[in-house]
């Protein structure tokens, strides 16, 4: 009796624990479906018949911009943004990690420090820099912070990995003339390549969520990304156009949950070995 | 004849242990040069984008400024006024700290509590782990904050169970004393990430830890309480400083559940919402820097006293204190 209450009651908690938690992300996907008639009235999940003319009214976009240029944008930072940070994350980890440098127990405290800096400290100066600069209204403030390895969060992750590589592999490049450039491309980098995906993917979701810095700095339509398309369809419709706004909304998580389907053992180690870490 | 010896090691050295300690630090420069070379890109971040702007931003906030004219200099007023004379300040300060003890105890202890019990699944947990974490992903888009909006709403899905059950409470996202509430739930729905850390802790520990108390006749929850927290605690507080700190941050749900305005009555001015709203809408530059700093103050302050009270309940296994 005991040994059979054991079994099935983790299994059952486990499961219903999930469908509520996945409810909302059903609800998305019914109501991006349902005709207008039924979206506040009924409370059942299924639609009576499928509505998926609120699909093609969502593609055809905010202000006369497709929905296709709005993922395009939105992939071009989230790229340029992935790229920036696995290249200089990379490059100033195997610094901290590897090299000795006057100052490094200073730089790598700071290092630490910022990850606990709120963004606001920097936000305005920031901003002011873009505008002198001319940069406001286009794609430079959302990279180029990322080639500049401004996300501390990467560096350390990096740096916990590489911690972590045996260092024989690297010595021996070093004794057989390997200068330091060398080993990095050649031997330390591959090896630390489940934490570079890890960075990248991250920084991939995380730059296709934002929301913050990409209605700070963006303001032509032609440049929205589909986050702040998203948010100026809601503010031009009424609930009777839940379902076009809510089909948009299905269009906008996509890639996140394609990639999370793909790289979902990279997302749960990388998530599980940076968090041990402390 | 000193000017001489002084011009010689200027040349390459004729045998080598004439001149050792200028050799020696040659030596260390060669070896220093390619660390800067890496780390170039990092530093002009750092001095560019984080300590330069940590200045301006501090010497902002003792100005009046809209960022088209020049800076003016008024001293502490923008702090006086921020802490004696505005209320919506010291609401926002309110509804983020509300926000904050409740979301993250509730967050984390669901994740533990999670963890602990996908640990003890003989099959699927890697299903589970992978299903429960999937919301963490998607919980900081626009997309989920509109669907917790109209879930949250009059009539939504939410009100309607209630309203079956007897409670009558209507749409949270209308109800000032309830608003906030529905911005703390989009956060403890996203307990995923926390709780494969802590699955990941739990898989670490022992089982001989475990074989040992329950020979000496300790319970699930004695084993519970004096192995599993006690081995966890540095993950759990190293999780604990990390939800605080971006929790104190929380933007894009505010800002879609209080319809970019903070409202209703203010319910959900959450810190960061009143910092854009003062800053960038109503273009006090300068005040909105001072608010900066004060929440940077904050939550340094509050990261200091939880390092020291981890003296007291944080166990490191290897004595190191790592």
């Amino acid at each position: 009796m005991n040994i059979a209450t054991k079994w099935w009651l983790p299994h059952t908690v486990a499961a219903v624990g999930l469908l509520v938690l996945l409810y909302p992300l059903a609800w998305l996907l019914a109501t991006s479906l349902k005709p207008a008639d039924e979206v506040v009235t009924s409370l059942d999940l299924w639609p009576s018949h499928l509505e998926w003319s609120n699909y093609t009214t969502a593609l055809d976009g905010v202000s006369g911009i497709s929905v296709t240029r709005l993922l395009g944008n939105t992939l071009l930072i989230a790229v340029g943004a992935v790229v920036g940070n696995v290249l200089s994350c990379s490059l100033a980890a195997y610094a901290f990690a590897r090299l000795r440098f006057r100052m490094s127990k200073v730089m790598f405290a700071f290092m630490v420090a910022t990850l606990m800096l709120p963004h606001h400290v920097v936000l305005i100066p920031q901003y002011i820099i873009f505008n002198r600069l001319g940069m406001v209204d286009t794609y430079w403030p959302l990279v180029l912070p990322k080639f500049l390895a401004t996300e501390a969060f990467f560096v350390f992750l990096i740096v916990q990995f590489m911690r972590g590589l045996p260092r024989e592999l690297e010595e021996s490049a070093r004794i057989d003339g390997c200068g330091a450039f060398r080993t990095y491309w050649s031997i330390t980098l591959p090896l630390t390549r489940p934490a570079l995906i890890t960075t990248a993917i991250f920084t991939f979701i995380w730059t296709w969520n934002d929301f913050f810095t990409q209605m700070i700095y963006l303001f032509a339509p032609e440049k929205f990304t589909i986050t702040l398309a998203l948010r100026s369809f809601v503010d031009q419709s009424s609930t009777s156009a839940y379902g076009p706004m809510f089909a948009m909304s299905v269009i906008s998580v996509l890639p996140i949950v394609l990639f999370f389907f793909v790289f979902q053992r990279y997302l749960v180690q990388g998530m599980a070995t940076s968090g041990l870490k402390g | 004849m000193s000017t001489v010896s002084t011009r010689a090691p200027a040349r390459p050295a004729p045998t080598t242990d004439r001149h050792p300690p200028s050799r020696r630090r040659r030596q260390v420069r060669e070896r220093q040069w390619p660390a800067y070379v890496f780390l170039t890109p990092w530093m002009i971040g750092a001095l560019v984008l984080t300590l330069v702007p940590m200045a301006v931003s501090l010497y902002l906030s003792f100005t009046d400024y809209n960022l088209f004219d020049p800076p003016h200099w008024v001293g502490l007023r923008n702090y006086t006024e921020m802490l004696t004379d505005d209320p919506r300040y010291w609401r926002s300060v309110g509804t983020t700290m509300l926000y904050v003890v409740v979301a993250v105890p509730l967050k984390l202890g669901l994740a533990l509590a999670v963890a602990t019990l996908l640990k003890n699944l003989d099959r699927g947990r890697a299903f589970y782990r992978s299903a429960f974490y999937a919301p963490s992903l998607l919980g900081a888009s626009m997309s989920i904050a509109l669907v917790w909006r109209a879930l949250f709403n009059d009539g939504g899905t939410v009100s309607d169970i209630l309203d079956s059950v007897g409670i009558h409470a209507g749409g949270w996202v209308g109800n000032p004393d309830l608003a906030v509430y529905v911005v703390v739930l989009l956060t403890v729905w996203q307990f995923g990430a926390p709780m494969v850390i802590f699955l990941a802790g739990l898989q670490q520990i022992s089982p001989d830890l475990y074989e040992a108390a329950a020979l000496d006749g300790a319970g699930r929850w004695r084993q519970f309480v004096s192995i599993t927290v006690p081995m966890l605690s540095p993950v759990v507080f190293f999780n604990l400083v990390l939800e605080i700190i971006n929790s104190f941050q929380v933007f894009t749900p505010a800002f879609v559940i209080s319809g970019g305005k903070g409202g209703p009555a203010d319910s959900t001015m959450f810190y960061t919402l009143y910092l854009y709203e003062r800053g960038f809408t109503a273009s006090h530059m300068g005040y909105a820097a001072a608010m900066a700093w004060m929440l940077l103050i904050a939550i340094a302050a509050i990261t200091l006293i939880l390092f020291r009270t981890s003296r007291s309940w944080v166990f490191y296994a290897d004595e190191e204190g790592r």
